[in-house]
């Protein structure tokens, strides 16, 4: 990379900067919120910076939606959020990394019809589709069920697991393989023990994208679900405030950054293990 | 240590296009034979489908007395070096090199011992730890041949393996490749476009355009015996010379002069109206430079050099040249199967490094008649070849010419 003049740094953060701080404050401010009591929700004088920040933060909201009132509703919904998210994405992996190695390294007819199909399905409107799924889901006794939620969030993120491994695998040269099975392995442990290991990093990513695909999803979830399965993002909408007439934000917030903030970790963590540099020694050039 | 017969193999794909056209290569055991011949002439195919990773269409493949066409790669017995050497990115080289023994089941000691010795034999003892992005082409290719080496296989299989190395380092793997293969002793064959790696490291070259099998020699044998004009202008550089000729008697007319020809020769072409001539560059001599070797009078003829290359220890002049519009088509068709882009006519003499000439110098010239080469332009044929000391020519056996391309 060559090097950028002194000059154009100073442009690039002059414009990256601000960008930045747009993205991070609607983040910073739920965070903010969330360590503000309830009165402080209401009078802007205790709260410094213009209403951003309060004067006396406190952990309140965090208390109350983990061993408080709101912790009924939040604990179960947490942990449903996690077993079927996780459930989807290990599904929607393993499933996707065989069909892209095949995609990747066959013709077979029907190929084309499969990536244009995923493709397709990814387009459609989910909202569309809960309606009629919700009436099906009720009378063959899926509605509320955690396989129920994970079938749809098969559908939202298999597509998309396909497509991002079928071109990582394409990278993969198809020389390795080969090299392997004349090395005396069969198809399996070449790809057990040549490709596996160099996809690594595209399975990873596909997993995150996949689980944080599943984890934000609110539709399927305020639709298909009542108390028993209902995951973070529904749950929210449920939660009630002291009496009917006041909104618990406060909750709200903290319930957010619980459910956020681990992601946003995640991501940031792993952006540098998703390197794609990996074959470049093995072939020449 | 096995030999390989091919025996009419046929490759031909789902639009029956033939990329492997009936060809039929024994390879003696231990032999080094390479298969030569421009971009899709069917080399790589044929060498896939002896190690397996391609289907045969029809015919037999027999390693070391045994059928194979239905095997796996695996279970042939054969090590291959990749055109792109194909090391494991995610291993040191040790493991890359120690990865067929894994395979096989051996045990630790045995691995370290076999993985040793090869390193030691290709010079990669300070490399072991290292991984493949970190080495540099030669390396790479060493550790490639390294892992071919350390299975005791049957035989060795190099798919341009030196393509993608630069010229310096090219000759130096050249030796190293030879050089391993007279030790090691085992079956050997070698892919190639490059002539000068067929010409300096097989025991016999096979030559092969579009899928069909040209001719199957020495090297020696190609060079002074080609069987057609392909195997003529791919085989040495600069290449054979092509121009227009009659004979009559035993004068040869060529267009910049007539020289005398060998009775033997003359009477092979007898009748037989417009042939191509061909000569190599080393086959003419300056007459009567004071560093000229001696040459007679006879078969001299003067002609106006229009570019001249100085090498050093060698100059290459160009002498351009008028052709009938006949053999005109024949030639720029030629040109176009050697890949080449020359477009004009013009004669390539190769001169003393001592020598003086400029372009534009008009001199004289001697050419050595015995060693031209006549050939029928409908055919492309050579028509003065010896048949004892060329090798295998299958267009020439079972009378007629198959399927030859055009």
């Amino acid at each position: 990379m060559s090097e950028i003049s002194p000059k154009a740094k100073w442009g690039l953060a002059g414009v990256a900067v601000p960008i930045m701080i747009w993205t991070v404050i609607p983040i910073a401010w739920i965070f903010a919120t969330s360590l503000k009591s309830d009165s402080a929700l209401g009078d802007s004088t205790l709260n410094t910076l213009g209403n951003f920040w309060p004067k006396h933060p406190t952990w309140d909201n965090y208390r109350l939606i983990f061993t408080g009132g709101a912790k009924d509703l939040f604990l179960p919904a947490l942990w449903h959020s996690i077993v079927i998210c996780l459930s989807a994405t290990l599904i929607s992996v393993v499933l996707a990394t065989f069909c892209a190695y095949a995609i990747s390294r066959l013709d077979f007819p029907g190929k084309k019809l499969i990536l244009t199909t995923a493709l397709g399905v990814s387009f459609f409107p989910v909202i569309a589709m809960v309606t009629p799924l919700f009436n099906l889901w009720r009378q063959i006794g899926l509605f509320d069920t955690i396989p129920g939620l994970i079938i749809p969030y098969l559908a939202l993120t298999l597509p998309l697991s396909i497509w991002t491994l079928s071109a990582f695998f394409q990278q993969i040269p198809w020389e390795m393989e080969q090299a392997a099975q004349v090395d005396g392995a069969t198809s399996w442990q070449a790809f057990r023990k040549v490709v596996a290991p160099l996809a690594a990093p595209g399975v990873f990513t596909t997993a995150i994208i996949a689980f944080f695909t599943a984890w934000n999803d609110f539709v399927f979830s305020i639709n298909l679900t009542s108390s028993n399965a209902r995951t973070v993002p529904a749950a929210l909408a449920f939660f009630t405030g002291a009496s009917q007439f006041t909104q618990p934000t406060g909750a709200i917030c903290a319930a957010a950054v619980v459910v956020t903030v681990p992601v946003v970790i995640l991501v940031l963590v792993f952006q540098r293990r998703i390197v794609t540099g990996l074959t470049s020694g093995a072939v020449k050039g | 240590m096995a030999t390989i017969e091919m025996k009419h193999i046929v490759k031909k794909y789902g639009d029956g296009f033939p990329a492997v056209n009936d060809v039929s290569i024994d390879v003696a055991d231990g032999e080094f034979l390479i298969l030569v011949g421009p971009s899709g002439c069917g080399k790589s195919t044929l060498l896939r489908m002896i190690v397996g990773l391609e289907d045969i269409t029809s015919g037999e493949m027999v390693i070391g007395g045994k059928r194979v066409n239905d095997l796996a790669p695996r279970d042939r017995k054969l090590a291959m070096v990749f055109q792109n050497y194909a090391l494991y990115p995610h291993l040191t080289v040790y493991e890359n090199i120690a990865f067929p023994l894994r395979l096989a089941g051996a045990s630790d000691e045995e691995v370290d011992e076999k993985v040793r010795a090869a390193a030691e034999t290709l010079e990669l003892n300070e490399h072991l730890e290292r991984k493949p992005a970190n080495l540099s082409g030669g390396q790479r290719q060493r550790v490639a041949m390294g892992r071919a080496i350390v299975r005791n296989a049957d035989a060795f299989l190099f798919d341009e393996p030196l393509s993608n190395l630069d010229a310096k380092l090219r000759g130096q793997m050249r030796t190293e490749i030879s050089r391993l293969q007279k030790r090691l002793g085992i079956t050997t064959v070698y892919v190639t476009h490059d002539q000068i790696e067929a010409m300096t490291l097989g025991h016999r070259v096979a030559v092969l355009k579009r899928g069909n099998l040209q001719q199957l020699a020495t090297p020696r044998e190609l060079y002074d015996n080609p069987a057609n004009l392909f195997v003529a202008g791919f085989i040495g550089s600069p290449p054979m010379n092509f121009m227009p000729a009659t004979v009559e008697g035993t004068t040869l007319k060529l267009p910049f002069g007539e020289v005398e020809i060998p009775a033997e020769k003359a009477q092979k072409v007898a009748g037989k109206g417009l042939l191509i001539a061909g000569i190599r560059p080393e086959s003419f001599a300056e007459a009567g430079a004071p560093h000229a070797r001696d040459v007679s009078d006879a078969n001299t003829f003067e002609a106006t050099i229009d570019v001249v290359e100085w090498l050093g220890n060698e100059t290459y002049a160009y002498v351009p040249f008028d052709a009938p519009p006949e053999v005109q088509s024949q030639l720029e068709q030629l040109e176009q199967e050697l890949d080449g882009d020359t477009v004009r006519t013009q004669l390539v003499i190769t001169l003393d490094g001592a020598s003086e000439v400029k372009a534009g110098d008009r001199i004289t010239i001697w050419m050595d008649a015995a060693k031209v080469h006549l050939f029928d332009p409908a055919t492309s044929d050579n028509l003065t070849v010896d048949l004892t000391r060329a090798g295998r020519i299958p267009a020439m056996e079972q009378g007629a010419p198959a399927a030859v391309g055009g």
